[in-house]
């Protein structure tokens, strides 16, 4: 049925958006600190960045804000898809327009309005700027995909269950939370890649006091090359690679049980 | 030959490794109104699929009016569908959704309007066209599918299981348009269900399947009252089978046979000898059923016990229970004597058929 | 009942707190007059909007247009038939296939960024093979160019084309094309008439996930346009980090939001004629 010209298509594509990231992953081992002439395998640059104590602080930081940021959304994400799924509330309408304009908002735009909040409400630009701000633009990917979940089950589990005898809470944790499970952990990834991904509302609402990793590699690449960098990638990438195989293991695991 | 509008031979068609249909054939009549009948899975739809081009076979041909359309593609072909859930366009306006057709095939712009209100008014859905399909019934959009089909002037209309998703009462009266929608056509209908009630309801003729292969073509008269297997007689209504055992021929067609036990004349079109094994097969219509006090004494017949009884309206029926084990479903229309007739449970009677009601086929392994 | 209460409160509140009440602090800041040292002060004025038709930022404000107009256009040239491609293929290839696109983003799209630069440079990836094969004698400006720009964007940019189209194209009924050829539509017919309609939310979808975005990629433009400030985003961010004219990088960003409220009341129109409703229900991503 896929006609060869639609497969060269999607091979272009693929090698489109995976060669920049080859080439970061390659030179990272290069001996040579320019480009592309291949001077020999060398760890040299992954010792280099060991030693660059700014660089590996802000690249601890940002896993830490990924790490937290993607938890907590995926926590209060899933109570929210939960409040639109099986509650009528006042100003539920707001509440669904809200995460949709989340959702819809350029990047900038959600930069500046954090930017605004922030300081009306003094909070200190830094840890904690960074961390609601990523919480929040993370939100309405995570409810949107476990209210997708949601939808896809039958009401009537969560009516047998009350007629059982639970309570919200109850039902909640022993219905609801174990079928949404999968849309959980999916929200959880989707949630640590946007975080480590952003740069914009990154770069406004950061202190000098918790730089994370957009921020000083900016002022690196910006003037010239810089190998460390290509470690950073590689480094991030194989990070995450690890993460997906303990949550795929994790799902095998959880579907033989 | 001429009144053969399609003939379909030597059919093979497989998904994956699995053959769906092996050297199937089949005819049809210029304007009859012909079903494919079969549980779900048999084929029955892969037919239709193929006749309208949406299926390639992978072997056999698919002449129209005397014309191999096996190799054109759908586009091409002169047959319309009726689709299952309609398919209808949701971004065009019911007017919209009948022209498609007229549009795709180049008819001049001056002709498709009064074309379109045709085939609209021909299913009463004139005042509709600018409606869009999700501002309908189920049953209204029903008809736009078929008014779409019918206004590019078809060969052969096709019909995917096309009044499944509608209501009992919806369904009934459905059947009853698209058959005199196809008396005023003219045009031959080939429709494809699971449900004997409808296919025996509308069709000239049916065709019953079963895994792929054709089980018995004929009126919806043959294939009720003559199956020619257990499989057919089975699926088209309830049947009470009795195994027999021919014990002497009697001439023209007649035999003795030990039936159930008991030694009746049966009527069976073959020939048979002594300890040949048949199916005796009756319709619970067919059996008769006496309170046991009020039959004859020398009543040869079988003695059962009242199992349940249910009462649909216009016919009482019951379950007895035969004391060699066997289940009857017997059905029996009340009449003006006696319209209060009915059985206790457990109630002992007599249970018998009108000689001759019988119909007797041979012997199935399976 | 606690736990009901829990959970709505919860979900009110930040939404509240960290969407509603900054939105509304960015429009009435827009509204003030402009003051380095408190960001912004009294009167209330309109200033910062009359400011926008001055010619320096209405031909950066058309310029980041068109670059991001065409961003969207180029990853919809290549997103459209790739989705489509992904759409029709069974369900674990497919969802193979979009995880793939997903795990560049893992790596910063900043120094995704700094990838293209290596790819364009003078002595990048293009210019050596160009050079190497003799096809050119000096290396080729693609650095610092619209051209480099629009490359980033683009690769920064495809995959949020993809997903809602894959989305929509995996939502159409097959059915529904089957109709179209019985009815003897040809395949450029079926395309016309049946796919590209039906296909109009996701087209709307990707495009404003695109394009607006692709106006504040500040430091797309920075690391590939050079310092030339090609995008709004780069206006804005000057104004908010830099210059300090709270009110004016406010009235721009308002700019930003009516364009995006603009545009999603097209998405929600496509949706509506094909019976669909827009919003977050709907879920186009």
């Amino acid at each position: 049925m896929i006609t060869p010209f639609k497969w060269s298509l999607v091979g272009l594509v693929f090698v489109y958006l995976y060669l920049p990231i080859a080439i970061l992953v390659i030179n990272s081992f290069n001996e040579s600190k320019y480009g592309f002439e291949w001077k020999g395998f060398s760890l040299r640059w992954y010792e280099k960045l060991w030693h660059n104590d700014a660089l590996m602080q802000a690249f601890t930081n940002s896993l830490l804000i990924a790490t937290l940021a993607a938890t907590a959304a995926t926590v209060i994400g899933t109570l929210m898809a939960l409040a639109v799924y099986r509650y009528q509330f006042r100003m539920k309408k707001l509440a669904t327009g809200l995460l949709f304009v989340v959702l819809m908002s350029p990047d900038i735009v959600l930069a500046i309005t954090f930017l605004v909040i922030f300081i009306v409400l003094g909070i200190h630009l830094g840890f904690w700027s960074l961390l609601i701000s990523h919480i929040t633009f993370c939100l309405p990917f995570v409810v949107i995909t476990v209210y997708a979940q949601l939808k896809g089950f039958d009401r009537n589990l969560l009516e047998a269950a009350r007629d059982l005898g639970a309570g919200e809470w109850r039902s909640f944790r022993t219905i609801v939370l174990p079928l949404v499970m999968p849309a959980v952990i999916a929200g959880w990834l989707l949630s640590f890649t946007l975080s480590l991904d952003d740069v914009i509302i990154s770069t406004f609402v950061t202190g000098p006091g918790f730089e994370i990793l957009p921020i000083r590699v900016y002022s690196m690449v910006k003037i010239g090359v810089s190998p460390e960098v290509n470690v950073l990638a590689t480094l991030l990438l194989a990070l995450s690679l690890i993460l997906v195989m303990i949550a795929a293991l994790l799902g095998r695991v959880r579907r033989k049980w | 030959m001429s009144d053969f509008i399609l003939v379909l031979s030597g059919i093979t068609k497989r998904f994956d490794r699995e053959e769906v249909l092996k050297g199937f054939d089949l005819t049809i009549r210029d304007g009859e109104f012909f079903t494919l009948l079969g549980p779900s899975g048999c084929g029955k739809s892969t037919v239709l699929r193929l006749i309208a081009g949406l299926e390639q076979a992978n072997a056999g041909s698919i002449r129209l009016a005397g014309h191999e359309i096996a190799t054109l593609p759908a586009e091409r072909r002169p047959v319309n569908t009726v689709f299952q859930n309609y398919a209808l366009f949701p971004h065009m306006t019911v007017f919209d959704n009948v022209a498609f057709g007229l549009r795709m095939n180049g008819i001049a712009r001056d002709e498709i309007a009064p074309r379109v209100k045709e085939a609209l008014a021909a299913v009463q859905l004139s005042d509709y066209a600018q409606r869009r399909p999700h501002q309908l019934s189920g049953g209204q959009q029903q008809r736009v599918a078929i008014a779409r089909a019918v206004v590019n002037r078809p060969r052969v209309l096709l019909l995917d299981e096309s009044l499944s998703a509608l209501d009992y009462k919806l369904r009934r009266q459905m059947q009853i348009e698209l058959k005199q929608l196809q008396r005023q056509l003219g045009i031959t209908f080939v429709y494809v269900t699971h449900d004997q009630e409808e296919a025996l309801s509308m069709s000239d003729r049916v065709l019953v399947m079963d895994q792929g292969r054709a089980m018995q073509i004929g009126t919806p008269r043959e294939i009720y009252e003559e199956p020619c297997n257990l499989f057919v007689a089975r699926f088209i209504g309830e049947i009470n089978i009795f195994p027999a055992t021919i014990l002497r021929p009697l001439g023209e067609y007649r035999y003795l046979a030990e039936v159930n036990g008991v030694e009746k004349t049966i009527r069976f079109h073959q020939q048979a000898t002594e300890g040949d094994e048949v199916h005796v097969l009756l319709r619970p219509e067919d059996l008769r059923v006496e309170y046991i006090a009020d039959a004859p004494v020398d009543r040869r017949g079988y003695v059962g016990a009242v199992l349940e009884r249910n009462y649909t309206g216009q016919t009482l029926d019951s379950l007895i229970r035969l004391e060699n084990g066997q289940n009857l479903l017997v059905s029996e229309f009340f009449n003006e004597d006696d319209p209060d007739f009915d059985y206790r449970i457990g109630e002992r009677v007599w249970v018998d058929w009108v000689a001759g009601w019988e119909h007797v086929i041979a012997k199935e392994s399976w | 009942m606690r736990f009901r209460q829990l959970v709505i409160t919860v979900t009110l509140a930040w939404l509240a707190l960290f969407v509603l009440a900054p939105h509304i602090l960015v429009l009435l800041t827009s509204l003030l007059s402009p003051d380095t040292q408190q960001l912004a002060s009294y009167p209330f004025t309109m200033q910062s909007y009359t400011r926008l038709w001055e010619p320096v930022y209405a031909s950066a404000f058309w310029q980041s247009f068109w670059l991001s107009l065409l961003t969207t256009v180029i990853c919809l040239l290549i997103g459209y038939p790739f989705a489509w491609t992904l759409a029709r293929l069974p369900k674990l290839p497919r969802a193979l296939l979009l995880f793939l696109m997903m795990v560049p983003f893992w790596t910063n799209s900043l120094i995704r960024t700094y990838a293209i630069k290596l790819i364009l440079g003078a002595k990048g990836l293009i210019n050596s093979t160009l050079l190497s094969l003799g096809l050119i004698d000096t290396p080729l400006q693609l650095l610092y160019t619209p051209f480099a720009v629009i490359f980033g964007l683009v690769y920064i940019l495809l995959p949020f084309m993809v997903l809602p189209l894959v989305t929509t194209f995996s939502k159409l009924d097959n059915r529904l094309l089957e109709a179209a050829r019985d009815l003897g539509a040809t395949p450029w017919q079926r395309f016309v008439q049946v796919i590209l309609p039906l296909s109009m939310p996701g087209v709307i979808a990707g495009s404003l996930i695109v394009f607006l975005p692709a106006m504040g990629m500040f430091y797309v433009s920075d690391l590939l346009g050079g310092a030339k400030n090609l995008l709004l985003g780069n206006i804005i961010k000057n104004q908010f980090l830099v210059v300090r004219d709270w009110p004016f990088g406010a009235a721009l960003s308002i700019t930003l939001i009516v364009l995006m409220g603009l545009l999603l009341w097209f998405y929600v129109q496509a949706n509506r004629r094909i019976n669909r409703q827009g919003g977050l229900d709907d879920n186009a991503l």
